[in-house]
């Protein structure tokens, strides 16, 4: 059974604005029956331009459902060019966050408004030099770089879980990782403030004091710093930790990813040689 | 709220008899069977009892029963000893349609060596056995087929196939996790060389299981510790569950008649007013090889989960074959296998029952179900065409 938050349940059993406006100024369909699920959305302008009305029609799971209604409650009031800054990071905030493998919910929010807003200015369909990657759910190259972008993805998997893509006949693996190395590649435009470099150590220090160690300690482990080099933390691990044949996992997926989150998302972490 | 529980496939309640036939193992008679006095012997003992119960209900001897933890345990141990017993064949015939005890199983032997063949089923989910005959060869170590087909219930012809298999000297597999307790198992009447069970699908508790190997077919262990169930199956015991088990095969045996008469009754009656009363909507799999207590129902253009959890809502639980249901992107391998277009899978819902639903309880299901399917097709960017459609047709 699935984790959903008290909020996407509610969306669910109490979903708002479902229907079809009638004349509507913008309108798009995503998706489709053998995918599993479709958004048709529609909305209205009043006369400042800004959004009076959307209505929503889903066919989908619960997290589908609750994303579109999520959608449409966020984005009233708004002008096209504001609903157009809402991400799917947005749209699964709203409800309090969605489980991983549901995340392509609210990627379909984000790409149902995306394309109700182009056929409101009348622009084309397809985004200008997309191609479909996915042959089996209809994903472009731009939809997977936009989702590796925002949501910062490392795996096909991943993708798989925000976009679809990959999720069928799993020829286009290659293709996606290709994407994926590419857009990583890209010079970071971070929005956090530069850190200087005994900024970036003491923080790097604070946060596994106060983020990591505990947890290691829990489990009679624990970790080291032994240096840090530009964004190359290298530690040592001690306790249970450095006995363990997992003790890598739980750097990677620990330790690094705590410190991605929490410094800076170019952290590796590195064990020190035994 | 009360809970209607229509998900007996998934597990089902362990029956009031049987809990009380276990406590006494967990409480005073808690001595290990091995032991050499006779506070641990007398476990011993039952132990006995329990096995000449599970062989009394499948016509089977007590010697032939491996008591195990689980369904999966019981497959993986009938498969992997088929092929360490004949080390020189490299291939297994299996279905498309397995459990994934096998399914996975046999993907990860593929990458090992050894050749996969998955024979499909047609649109009915029943299989072709001539199909099973051309893939027979002599490098053909065993086939494993299920009995009953655990999404639709559509039961296979076995016991045929484990006469044709023996024809050409290759070891047959059953898995009967589905079918024990719910249809007649003979095993005087085939000649299946191995069989599994599991405890929790037949008002047992969970984590107990049993492989059936005929007298006479080689065995290698997949456990290998002491020399519990004759050295076939190494670990400690579970007493209570073997106890608990035994009981549950008695019960089994004697409530046989009304599985495949009340039972059978209920589910035919749930499936009849729901097609009725909710258009666009059918039943997958083969409605006359099938087990007494299993329905799957489409419902077109709506999805599975919003459907399971509108029904929880109810406190009614079943299940789904939809892809979301699962976390893949694609609905089950069962009922694409059986070429269910995929706008019917993502809509499907499967209807367990057992002994202990009432026809209280399958009218408040028929009543409450039409409103839900209407309620998401409502919502469904597809029901308005798709009416239209119909209509003008």
């Amino acid at each position: 059974m699935w984790e959903y938050t008290d909020k996407v349940k509610e969306h669910f059993l109490n979903p708002r604005n479902v229907g079809e406006i009638e004349n509507p100024d913008g309108v798009a369909e995503v998706g489709s029956l053998a995918c599993g699920d479709a958004l048709k959305l529609t909305f209205k302008l009043d006369e400042n331009k800004r959004i009076k009305d959307a209505k929503f029609k889903t066919f989908g799971c619960a997290s589908a459902i609750a994303s579109s209604s999520a959608l449409t409650e966020m984005i009233k009031g708004m002008t096209v060019e504001e609903a157009l800054k809402v991400t799917n990071q947005d749209i699964a905030g709203y409800l309090g966050g969605l489980p991983d493998e549901k995340m392509h919910c609210s990627v379909m929010g984000k790409q149902a408004l995306e394309k109700a807003v182009e056929n409101y200015r009348g622009a084309p369909p397809l985004e200008a030099g997309a191609r479909i990657i996915c042959e089996c759910f209809g994903v472009t190259d731009k939809e997977i770089e936009r989702a590796v972008r925002e949501n910062n993805l490392s795996t096909v998997e991943d993708v798989t879980n925000y976009t679809k893509a990959g999720g069928g006949c799993g020829n286009c693996h290659d293709a996606i990782q290709q994407i994926i190395d590419q857009v990583r590649s890209e010079p970071k435009t971070d929005t956090k403030p530069k850190l200087t470099n005994i900024q970036k150590i003491r923080l790097i220090e604070e946060t596994i004091e106060r983020e990591i160690r505990p947890s290691l300690k829990h489990d009679g482990g624990d970790i080291e710093i032994i240096d840090i080099i530009g964004n190359r933390v290298i530690v040592a691990t001690r306790g249970a930790c450095s006995t363990c044949k997992a003790s890598d996992i739980t750097l990677k997926h620990f330790v690094e990813h705590r410190l991605k989150e929490l410094v800076s998302p170019d952290i590796v972490v590195e064990e020190v040689a035994k | 709220m009360n809970t209607i529980y229509l998900d007996n496939n998934a597990t089902t309640q362990v029956a009031e008899d049987v809990l009380e036939a276990m406590l006494p193992y967990f409480r005073e008679l808690y001595g290990n069977p091995s032991s050499m006095h006779s506070f641990g012997g007398q476990v011993g003992q039952k132990i006995r009892i329990a096995r000449e119960q599970v062989a009394a209900l499948l016509g089977a001897l007590p010697e032939e029963i491996i008591f195990t933890s689980c369904g999966t345990e019981s497959d993986n141990a009938a498969i992997r000893s088929a092929l360490a017993t004949r080390p020189d064949k490299k291939h297994i015939i299996t279905s498309r349609v397995e459990h994934p005890a096998i399914h996975a199983l046999c993907a990860q032997l593929a990458t090992q060596g050894y050749r996969i063949t998955e024979l499909p089923v047609d649109k009915n989910g029943l299989l072709d056995l001539e199909n099973l005959e051309k893939n027979l060869t002599p490098d053909t170590a065993v086939v494993s087929l299920m009995w009953g087909n655990n999404e639709t219930g559509v039961i296979f012809p076995v016991e045929k196939a484990a006469q044709m298999a023996h024809e050409k000297g290759v070891l047959f597999h059953t898995d009967a996790v589905q079918s024990a307790g719910k249809i007649p198992i003979n095993m005087k009447n085939n000649v299946i060389d191995m069989l599994s069970i599991s405890g929790h699908k037949l008002h047992a508790p969970k984590g107990i299981g049993i492989l059936y190997v005929r007298r006479g077919t080689r065995f290698s262990p997949f456990l290998i510790g002491g020399h519990q169930e004759k050295g076939r199956r190494g670990g400690t015991e579970n007493t209570p569950s073997i106890i608990g088990l035994g009981k549950a095969c008695e019960l089994a045996d004697k409530n046989m008649q009304k599985e495949n008469t009340e039972v059978k009754r209920l589910r035919d009656k749930l499936e009849k007013e729901l097609l009725k009363r909710i258009p666009q909507s059918r039943v997958n799999g083969d409605t006359v090889n099938r087990l007494p207590n299993t329905t799957n129902i489409s419902f077109e253009y709506v999805e599975g989960e919003a459907i399971l959890l509108l029904m929880n809502e109810l406190g009614i639980c079943a299940s789904s074959g939809s892809a979301c249901t699962s976390g893949s992107l694609q609905p089950s391998h069962v009922l694409r296998a059986m070429g269910v277009p995929f706008t019917m899978a993502h809509g499907s819902i499967r209807f367990s029952l057992s002994i202990y639903n009432t026809e209280k309880e399958i009218d408040f299901v028929i009543d409450k179900m039409p409103a839900i399917i209407e309620r998401l097709r409502g919502m469904s960017p597809y029901w308005n065409t798709a009416q239209s459609s119909c209509a003008s047709k």
